[in-house]
């Protein structure tokens, strides 16, 4: 068993949270297996990141500093983190599942001739060594227990399914690896990022959860549950449904083919509950479904159900909690 | 301009899944089985490129004979041709990845689009794999793809977190298609019928020279705990007090 290298995410200059998922899987693992664990860095102008990222008690940090890694593209940072990976000889290499990973880890695998597994809920040790990893197949109506064979293996780590990693006082030390960008070589760019601008919280991050599907109708019912959501200091959700009608963008959507979340409470508003819905939310620990319609599936595994008009219930609801909060 | 598609066969996503006694996979008896959700919206984009720019669409699924059904499926939607690489054994996103690999050097497609992520194993990774064994760009979570004029660049839209990219890539390229890319037709009854004489060339992983050993390997499914739910409140006011109260989250 080889090392353990956790590829981090950073934004604006800034360690991603969600990275904490996959930072805490990776110490926790090269510890039952007597290796070692690095964090990898890579962009331009990450000093902040390299900072925050060598407070969690890891062995080491590597960076992959280059103005050519300054804007992302998967070809560029799959070649960075090859060289990286290469300095340390990896047993496992992790990223916490994200847009970022999904497109980035694969290429990676390839480079490292690695089996990959996506969006893992467990990695299990036996004897020192890994012996299998376990993850939700069929939008999480199954789990799987999976092995996987070779020297090195990629995996992708649910952020929900894992603690966040805890700063120390002791720092790690950094260690830069160098790498040549043939920008020309990459035939891709990135030309443009457009974001979505909002003062909520990212859904990943959020305590609470309010999300919103068809029965709110339109964009207007959103702004009808932005109330809720601003009580608590929410993030606000989508079923799939609420995305393609265009009434909210569509980074908000929570299910098996958009943000997997697990807040401590998560209220839904107009979602029938497909089962493609559940997969995103059903960890979540206290779930409240507001719904016109009393067989709805959402009832089914909900904490607490309320058959009502969310136009009527939701106001209502702004104003008792005002009076208890 | 070739466009070459990736078509999987997977169970209804509406399907009621159970496990088999052995709990080796899911009972697959009396189940629906479809085009996997994310490859439909890959075929149409294929076929709204052809239809702009003129060129041929090709399908290609893997796996035992009847896989060629949801093959047929895309041929009906307008594809133009199929290959079938038959192979019964198991494989994982790499195998798959290596068994493309070989195909797209026999043709050559200017643009190979494939769904982000099949609905069954969820895993999303076959894909990029391609695209780095070809030594190609890609352009993950495609919401828009925009072709350029010279036909030698892919102008996409793709759906990241927080937002929206647009990433520009060099043809050829592997292009994985997210929900919003677009809405696919459905076949006509007449297309349904002339979608059986289209030709299908069928091919063995061993004449196409692909390496296939899973290095991934599903060894049991067992199903999560089912979430006690259930319980309805009468009025706002139980619900706010029961959050406060019980559950302590006000």
């Amino acid at each position: 068993m080889g090392n353990v290298i956790i590829l981090c995410e950073h934004k604006n200059g800034d360690l991603v949270k969600q990275s904490l998922s996959a930072i805490k899987a990776g110490i926790d693992t090269a510890k039952a297996t007597s290796g070692k664990s690095f964090l990898l860095l890579i962009g331009s102008g990450i000093d902040k990141a390299k900072e925050a990222a060598s407070r969690f008690g890891a062995d080491g940090v590597i960076t992959v500093e280059d103005a050519s890694l300054a804007g992302y593209t998967a070809e560029a940072y799959a070649i960075a983190a090859f060289e990286a990976v290469k300095s340390q000889s990896a047993g496992l290499v992790l990223a916490t599942t994200s847009a970022f990973s999904k497109d980035l880890l694969p290429r990676l695998a390839v480079k490292l001739k690695a089996g990959m597994v996506s969006d893992i809920l467990s990695i299990k040790t036996d004897g020192g060594k890994i012996s299998g990893f376990t993850r939700a197949m069929w939008a999480g109506s199954m789990v799987a227990d999976v092995e996987v064979s070779g020297d090195t293996i990629v995996a992708t780590v649910r952020g929900t399914a894992f603690a966040h990693a805890e700063a120390v006082s002791a720092a790690s030390p950094v260690t830069p690896v160098s790498v040549k960008i043939d920008q020309g070589a990459l035939k891709a760019k990135s030309l443009e990022i457009i974001e979505h601008k909002s003062t909520r919280p990212q859904l990943a991050d959020a305590s609470v959860v309010i999300s919103g599907g068809r029965g709110l109708k339109g964009p207007e019912g959103f702004k009808t549950i932005e109330q809720l959501a601003d009580l608590f200091g929410a993030a606000i959700g989508a079923s799939r449904a609420a995305v393609d009608a265009g009434w909210v963008p569509n980074d908000l959507q929570v299910g098996q083919t958009g943000k997997i979340v697990a807040p401590n409470l998560y209220i839904a508003i107009g979602i029938s509950g497909a089962i493609q819905h559940l997969a995103g939310m059903k960890d979540s620990k206290t779930i409240v479904a507001i719904n016109k319609d009393p067989d709805a599936p959402i009832f089914q595994i909900a904490d607490y159900g309320l058959v009502a008009d969310f136009a009527k219930a939701v106001p209502e609801l702004v104003e008792e909690i005002k009076k208890v909060k | 301009m070739k466009i070459l598609v990736t078509v999987k066969r997977v169970s209804d996503p509406e399907a009621k899944l159970k496990i088999k006694p052995d709990g080796s996979w899911i009972q697959t008896e009396g189940v629906k089985f479809v085009v996997n959700p994310f490859d439909e919206i890959a075929v149409e984009e294929a076929l709204r490129i052809k239809e702009k720019q003129t060129g041929e669409v090709v399908v290609v699924s893997i796996g035992e004979k009847v896989v060629t059904e949801q093959m047929r499926a895309a041929l009906a939607m307008g594809a133009d041709r199929g290959i079938f690489v038959n192979y019964t054994g198991s494989y994982d996103s790499y195998d798959v990845a290596n068994i493309l690999q070989k195909v797209v050097e026999q043709e050559k497609p200017d643009i190979i689009i494939l769904g982000k992520q099949a609905v069954d194993d969820d895993m999303g990774a076959a894909g990029f794999m391609l695209a780095e064994l070809l030594g190609y760009p890609q352009a993950a979570f495609a919401s828009k793809v925009e072709i350029s004029d010279d036909k030698k660049k892919a102008k996409v839209t793709r759906e990241i977190d927080g937002g929206l990219e647009v990433k520009e890539v060099e043809l050829p390229c592997v292009i994985t298609a997210d929900l919003r890319l677009n809405t696919p037709r459905y076949a006509s009854l007449p297309n349904i019928m002339k979608a059986k004489q289209k030709p299908v060339k069928e091919v063995t992983v061993d004449a196409l020279g692909a390496a296939v050993k899973p290095r991934v390997t599903v060894k049991k499914l067992t199903e999560p705990p089912k979430r006690k739910g259930g319980v309805k409140v009468e009025s706002v006011q139980d619900l706010v007090t029961k959050l406060k109260n019980e559950a302590k989250v006000i």
